[in-house]
C-alpha cells in the first residue's frame, strides 16, 4: 500500500526532474521498466534467498532419497519392518531402532510433560515479576548446554547413579515387573530416557509458557470477577490453550526423537527390543552417529543415509503438525 | 439454610486446599527443572578445572598419560567451523528474514516461514548425513567445509526468524520517515530499518552460533575430527564437541577428565561470545 502510495508519487511529472533532464533514465532503468532499480533488485536479492531456503528442505530430502536407492530398491518397506540389522551378511532392517527411538522419547515425554507445563503455568501465572525474569533465563540456559556436554555429564554422574542406587532399589521393590528385570548396568533405555527428559524440558516449557501468555487476559478476569480460585482460574487458561499445549509437546516429541550425542553416549547401543528399561537399547539417531563412519560397503552407506530419511520424515511431520497447532494457537487470539 | 451454609463452607476449604496444593506442584515443578542446570554446572566446573591451565590452549593432544596435553586445534577448529557457518548462515538467515518482514505478507511468504519453522527442528544429525551426501561424496574426503555447512544450514532458521520478528518490531513510523525525505525503499530498509533492528538481529546471530559452536552429531562424518594441526578448510578439523565425545567414551581415566575439561572451555566460549556481543550491540546503538 505505502509501496504504491510512493511510486504514484514519484511518477508525478512535477516531482521528478524529468522536465529539465528529459532522459534522465538509466540504462537498467529503461531495461527494467521501473523507476527504482534499487528496490526492484534488493526486493529480487531477499526473494532469492527466501526460495533458496526453500530449496534447502526439498534438496535435503532429494539427496538422501537419491544415496539411498541401493537399500531402498533392496528392502523396500521390509526395511522397516524387519528386525535384523547386520552389517556382516548386509540385511539391514530398522524396527528394533525405530522401537527404541520411539519408546524412549515417550518415556521422557512423560516426564518432561507434567513438568513442563507445571513450569509454564508458574512463570506465566504465578511467579512474581522478580522471580520470572531469572527463572526464564535458567530454563533458557539449559536449552543452551550442548548435547555432548549432557551425554558427558550422563555418562559419568547420571550412569553410575542409576547402576549403584537406582535401578538396584527398583529391581529389588518391583523387579516381578518385565520393566524392571535383568542386569542393572546403568546404561540403556532408563537412563537415555531419563537425560532426553531434561533436554525436551525447558523446549516445552518455553513454548507453552508464551502460549499461556497469548491467552486473553479478559478470560482470567472474568473467572477472578465470579469467584474463581487461581487454580481455577489456571485450569480454565489450560483448557483453553490445548491445542497450542499439544501443538508444544509434540514440538518436544520432534526434538527428542532426533537428539543423537546425549542418547547414543548412554543408551548402550544394542539393537534388541527388550521391555526392560534396564536393557541397552539403540535410535536411530545414534546408529547414524555410530555407524556412519564405519559404513565400509555402499549397501551399508546406502541403509544408514535410508535410516536417516526415515528420521528426517518423521520429524518433518511430526513437526508440521506441532507448527500448524501453535501457529493457529497465536492466531485464534491476535483475531478475536 | 444452616445446612446449605455448611456445604457451601467445606466446598469452600476444600477448594482453598486444591488451590494452594495445585499450585505449589507447579512450584515444585520449577524447582525440579533448575536441579539438573545446578548439577550439571556443578559437575563440569569442578570436573573440569583441574586440567584446566595454559597448556590445554596451547599445547595439541598428546598420547594418553603424557602430562601437558592441550586441545588447541580443536579450540581454533571450533572457531573455524563456527566461522565458515556464519559466513554462509548469516547472510542468508538475514536476506531471507528481511525478505519475510518487508515482502512476505503473501502466500509465499507464509510458505517459507513455515519451513523455516519446520526446518529448524530436523535434527541436526540428519543435516550432517545431508552435508555429507553434497560435500563429503563429490570431493571423496571429510573435510571442515562440509562441516562449516552442515552448522550453517543449522544456523539459518534460528537467525531468519529472529530477523524477521526484530525488523517488524520497528515501527512503521520509521519506515515513512526515510520515504518522506525521499530515500529509496532499499536504502531505507537497509539503512533505517536494519539499523534500527540489529541489536536484536545481533543476538539472533549470537544464539544461532552459538548453538552451532555446541553442535556435535553434524560434525562426527563431516569435519570428522583431527589429531593435528589443520586450518586448511578442504582437510579434516578437529572441534571440541568431537573431542568431548570421543575422550568421554574412551577407556582411558586420563582422556575422561580431559573430555570435562574441554567441556567447561566450550561452556566458557560460548559465555564470552554472548558477552562480547552485548558489550557491541550496547555500546553502539542505543534504542
Amino acid at each position: 500500500m505505502l509501496n504504491s502510495n510512493i511510486e504514484d508519487a514519484q511518477n508525478i511529472p512535477a516531482l521528478k526532474d524529468s522536465e529539465n533532464e528529459p532522459d534522465n533514465k538509466s540504462f537498467i532503468q529503461r531495461i527494467f521498466g521501473k523507476s527504482n532499480v534499487g528496490d526492484f533488485i534488493f526486493e529480487k536479492l531477499t526473494l532469492l534467498f527466501a526460495v533458496l531456503v526453500l530449496l534447502l528442505v526439498v534438496l535435503m530430502a532429494y539427496q538422501m532419497y537419491v544415496n539411498s536407492q541401493l537399500s531402498i530398491s533392496k528392502f523396500g518397506w521390509h526395511f522397516l519392518f524387519s528386525s535384523t540389522w547386520d552389517p556382516v551378511t548386509e540385511v539391514y532392517g530398522a524396527l528394533p531402532v525405530i522401537y527404541g527411538t520411539v519408546v524412549s522419547s515417550i518415556l521422557a515425554l512423560l516426564i518432561a510433560v507434567p513438568l513442563g507445563i507445571g513450569v509454564a503455568v508458574f512463570l506465566s501465572e504465578i511467579a512474581p515479576g522478580w522471580l520470572e525474569k531469572p527463572l526464564s533465563f535458567l530454563t533458557e540456559l539449559l536449552a543452551g548446554i550442548p548435547s555432548v556436554v549432557y551425554g558427558l555429564w550422563g555418562i559419568f554422574v547420571l550412569v553410575p547413579w542409576l547402576r549403584d542406587s537406582i535401578e538396584p532399589y527398583l529391581s529389588d521393590h518391583f523387579g516381578k515387573l518385565p520393566f524392571f528385570q535383568g542386569a542393572p548396568y546403568g546404561f540403556g533405555m532408563l537412563a537415555a530416557a531419563l537425560i532426553l527428559s531434561v533436554m525436551v524440558l525447558p523446549i516445552i516449557s518455553s513454548i507453552s509458557r508464551d502460549i499461556l501468555r497469548s491467552v486473553p487476559f479478559t478470560l482470567r478476569e472474568a473467572a477472578f470477577g465470579i469467584g474463581a480460585t487461581k487454580w481455577e482460574v489456571t485450569k480454565l487458561v489450560l483448557s483453553n490453550a490445548r491445542s497450542g499445549l499439544l501443538g508444544a509437546i509434540m514440538l518436544g516429541l520432534g526434538r527428542a526423537i532426533g537428539e543423537t550425542m546425549a542418547v547414543t553416549m548412554v543408551i548402550g547401543n544394542r539393537p534388541i527390543i527388550s521391555p526392560s528399561l534396564f536393557d541397552p537399547s539403540y535410535t536411530m539417531a545414534s546408529v547414524l552417529a555410530n555407524e556412519f563412519t564405519e559404513a565400509t560397503s555402499d549397501m551399508y552407506l546406502s541403509a544408514l543415509i535410508e535410516l536417516a530419511l526415515v528420521l528426517f520424515i518423521i520429524t518433518i511431520i511430526i513437526n508440521i503438525f506441532a507448527q500448524l497447532l501453535v501457529w493457529s494457537m497465536n492466531r485464534k487470539w491476535k483475531k478475536g | 439454610m444452616e445446612k446449605r451454609l455448611e456445604i457451601n463452607k467445606l466446598s469452600f476449604y476444600r477448594r482453598k486446599i486444591v488451590n494452594s496444593v495445585m499450585l505449589s506442584l507447579s512450584l515444585l515443578a520449577a524447582v525440579i527443572t533448575i536441579i539438573p542446570l545446578i548439577l550439571i554446572f556443578y559437575y563440569t566446573i569442578s570436573k573440569g578445572i583441574t586440567y584446566l591451565n595454559l597448556d590445554f590452549f596451547i599445547h595439541m593432544p598428546k598420547p594418553v598419560g603424557e602430562p601437558g596435553s592441550g586441545m588447541a586445534n580443536a579450540i581454533v577448529g571450533t572457531l573455524i567451523l563456527i566461522g565458515i557457518g556464519g559466513a554462509i548462515g548469516i547472510p542468508v538467515g538475514i536476506l531471507t528474514g528481511t525478505y519475510l518482514s518487508e515482502f512476505g505478507n503473501n502466500k509465499f511468504g507464509f510458505l517459507v516461514r513455515f519451513l523455516t519453522d519446520v526446518l529448524s527442528g530436523i535434527p541436526s544429525i540428519v543435516v550432517g548425513v545431508v552435508a555429507y551426501t553434497i560435500v563429503v561424496i563429490p570431493m571423496r574426503h571429510f573435510s571442515a567445509l562440509a562441516g562449516g555447512i552442515a552448522l550453517a544450514i543449522l544456523m539459518i532458521p534460528t537467525i531468519t526468524r529472529t530477523t524477521e520478528e526484530m525488523i517488524r518490531l520497528v515501527p512503521h513510523s520509521f519506515r515513512e520517515a526515510g520515504l518522506a525525505l525521499g530515500i529509496q525503499k532499499w536504502k531505507t530498509t537497509l539503512l533505517i530499518v536494519l539499523r534500527t533492528a540489529w541489536k536484536g538481529i545481533a543476538t539472533g546471530i549470537l544464539l544461532g552460533l552459538s548453538r552451532a559452536a555446541g553442535e556435535t552429531a553434524p560434525l562426527l562424518f563431516t569435519a570428522l575430527g583431527n589429531r593435528f594441526w589443520s586450518t586448511s578448510v578442504f582437510q579434516p578439523m578437529a572441534s571440541l564437541t568431537v573431542y568431548i565425545y570421543n575422550y568421554a567414551t574412551a577407556p582411558f581415566e586420563d582422556w575422561n577428565k580431559q573430555a570435562w575439561t574441554a567441556a567447561l572451555v566450550l561452556i566458557l566460549i560460548i559465555s564470552i561470545f554472548s558477552l562480547i556481543f552485548r558489550i557491541i550491540t550496547r555500546s553502539k546503538y542505543k534504542v
